[in-house]
């Protein structure tokens, strides 16, 4: 039996997503700039998928720029938060410890560039609060971004109550919802949301195709790509309308499946928690309430992440771990970190994260194999013999 | 594939894995906060100077395990001379290469066979020479510099 547990790396493809792609490569296949038969049908298909997103963030069709994915509108938002922040004499920004590397990595730019960064600590929830946000802001405060749900262990942040602490005090809020889009309820509007990151390949969507949401009128956009007026002028480079026209297709099927997936893959995940966490000195990394209905991240003391990652490969589960030898650094995840954990302990973290396709027979597959995996490296490990015969304190 | 054959059949049939109660020798290097511990236990026969059998403990990634396997096979049966002159090189060699993030794996299972050869010396009053001053990981070229 082959598992796919990893579906926050990304998923597979949907039907309705393929069969909405197919025609564009051969039918429509127009350059929508162009003003003949073909290119104006290629052209009426991107208007489509623009007002299929807008029509699910509760936004304008005009609000909605695409992008080569989540990375992409990230940067893109940041940058340009900080460009109207320095037009204006504010250099401040509001972030997390735990944010995607496409948030980190642009903020460490904007350092250098003489911005001033307050990255919020992480409570052992994984969910900030509003207040911590509010505690943050300045008067040179040029943008807050916190991640809608953390990608590695799901938690769900406040961001309605984020969005109006930001709308209060007149800060641009931009939220990365790349875990979040097409599996939480998302209304830009009622969450007081400004900006906004969304990425098709996590709701069954195709690689490379990104949405960036921007409300009307609040953060003047700058380019990461320069060249044609294709989106307005702020995204140049010929449109990816089978990659934009699947990722609508998927979008509408996922918002519009949306409870009855969360019902279904929030069971999976949490029979999957209660008999995994029955391992003696493991820990669920996270609160279990507010979670991604599919993400299960737990930490096994006295083991490593990337050898639990091919043992269970080799019986047929497929998922992910934060530890260093599975990111070719020495360092854990800055996640598991964040949180608290001893970077012994983050090592031995596991990620699985399930999406409709899942059965319970595969969630059955996985509770059967991995005990043993777990006693197998623990019994291999000198970490864990210290940890057995006293030599070394447990510290889950 | 990340890795060679050789490396994940030494990852997944670990040869010399366990204990050794009776050891004459222990190695320990690595350290947990990095995600690499290596133990090694040797039996030495004192007359002829020879490593007659090795066991292994490891913490680590699939690479950190086969390396010790494969050190292990290196020098079981071999004269002690011959296993301290194993080098990390040998170990990456004979498993068909790893990859460059994974080139300190094979660093610490040449350390550790040095670490347990150390503490047979130490603890027969044999002396040496600083070549088995055993590296304690954090130098620059475990951290990958």
């Amino acid at each position: 039996m082959r598992v796919y547990a990893d579906n926050a790396a990304t998923t597979a493809v949907s039907e309705t997503s393929l069969a909405a792609m197919l025609p564009c490569f051969r039918e429509y296949y127009g350059n929508p700039s162009s003003l003949h038969t073909v290119g104006q049908e290629a052209a009426e298909r991107l208007s489509l998928a623009r007002q299929t997103f807008a029509r699910y963030l509760h936004c304008n069709p005009a609000e909605i720029t695409f992008t080569s994915g989540g990375s992409e509108a990230d940067n893109q938002a940041l940058l340009s938060a900080a460009a109207l922040g320095e037009r204006k004499g504010k250099k401040h920004i509001i972030s997390t410890q735990f944010e995607h590397h496409a948030i980190l990595h642009t903020l460490n730019k904007l350092r250098k560039n003489g911005f001033e960064v307050t990255l919020l600590d992480i409570p052992k929830s994984g969910v900030i609060t509003a207040q911590q946000v509010k505690d943050a802001i300045r008067p040179d405060t040029c943008l807050v971004t916190i991640m809608f749900a953390n990608n590695e262990i799901g938690t769900i942040q406040p961001i309605p109550e984020i969005g109006k602490i930001c709308r209060e005090a007149g800060v641009p809020f931009h939220t990365d919802a790349v875990q979040a889009a097409g599996h939480l309820p998302i209304d830009v509007q009622a969450m007081d949301i400004g900006m906004l990151s969304l990425s098709a390949h996590k709701f069954h969507g195709p690689k490379g195709v990104g949405v960036l949401y921007v409300r009307k009128g609040s953060v003047p956009l700058v380019n990461v790509i320069e060249g044609g007026a294709q989106e307005r002028g702020k995204r140049a480079g010929t449109e990816n309308i089978p990659g934009i026209v699947g990722a609508a297709a998927a979008f509408k099927e996922a918002c519009e499946h949306m409870a009855e997936n969360a019902e279904k893959v929030s069971r999976l995940r949490d029979k999957l928690i209660a008999e995994l966490t029955k391992i003696p000195h493991s820990i669920l990394n996270g609160e279990q309430e507010r979670r991604l209905p599919g993400n299960v991240n737990l930490c096994f003391e006295g083991i490593e992440g990337e050898s639990l990652l091919l043992l269970l490969d080799q019986q047929g589960v497929e998922a992910s771990s934060g530890s260093a030898c599975t990111s070719g650094s020495l360092d854990p995840s800055h996640v598991l970190l964040a949180l608290g954990l001893p970077h012994e302990v983050a090592h031995g973290s596991l990620r699985l994260s399930l999406c409709e396709y899942n059965t319970e027979e595969e969630i059955d597959h996985i509770i059967a194999v991995l005990p043993g995996i777990i006693s197998y490296l623990r019994e291999m490990s000198p970490v864990w013999d210290e940890l057995e015969n006293g030599q070394r304190e447990h510290v889950i | 594939m990340l890795y060679s054959e050789k490396v994940m059949d030494h990852f997944q049939n670990p040869r010399n894995v366990g204990k050794m109660d009776d050891a004459d020798g222990v190695g320990e290097v690595g350290n947990a906060k990095c995600g690499d511990i290596m133990r090694m236990y040797i039996k030495v026969d004192h007359d002829t100077q020879t490593i007659t059998d090795v066991k292994f403990n490891t913490f680590g990634c699939g690479s950190a395990i086969a390396t010790s396997s494969m050190a292990t096979e290196m020098i079981k049966g071999k004269p002690i001379s011959e296993a301290l002159s194993l080098s990390n090189q040998a170990v990456v060699e004979a498993l068909d290469g790893l990859p460059a993030h994974k080139i300190h794996c094979s660093v610490l299972a040449e350390q550790a066979v040095k670490a347990a050869v150390k503490d047979y010396y130490d603890k027969n009053n044999i002396s040496y020479g600083k070549e088995l001053q055993v590296c304690d990981h954090d130098c620059a070229h475990c951290a990958g510099e």
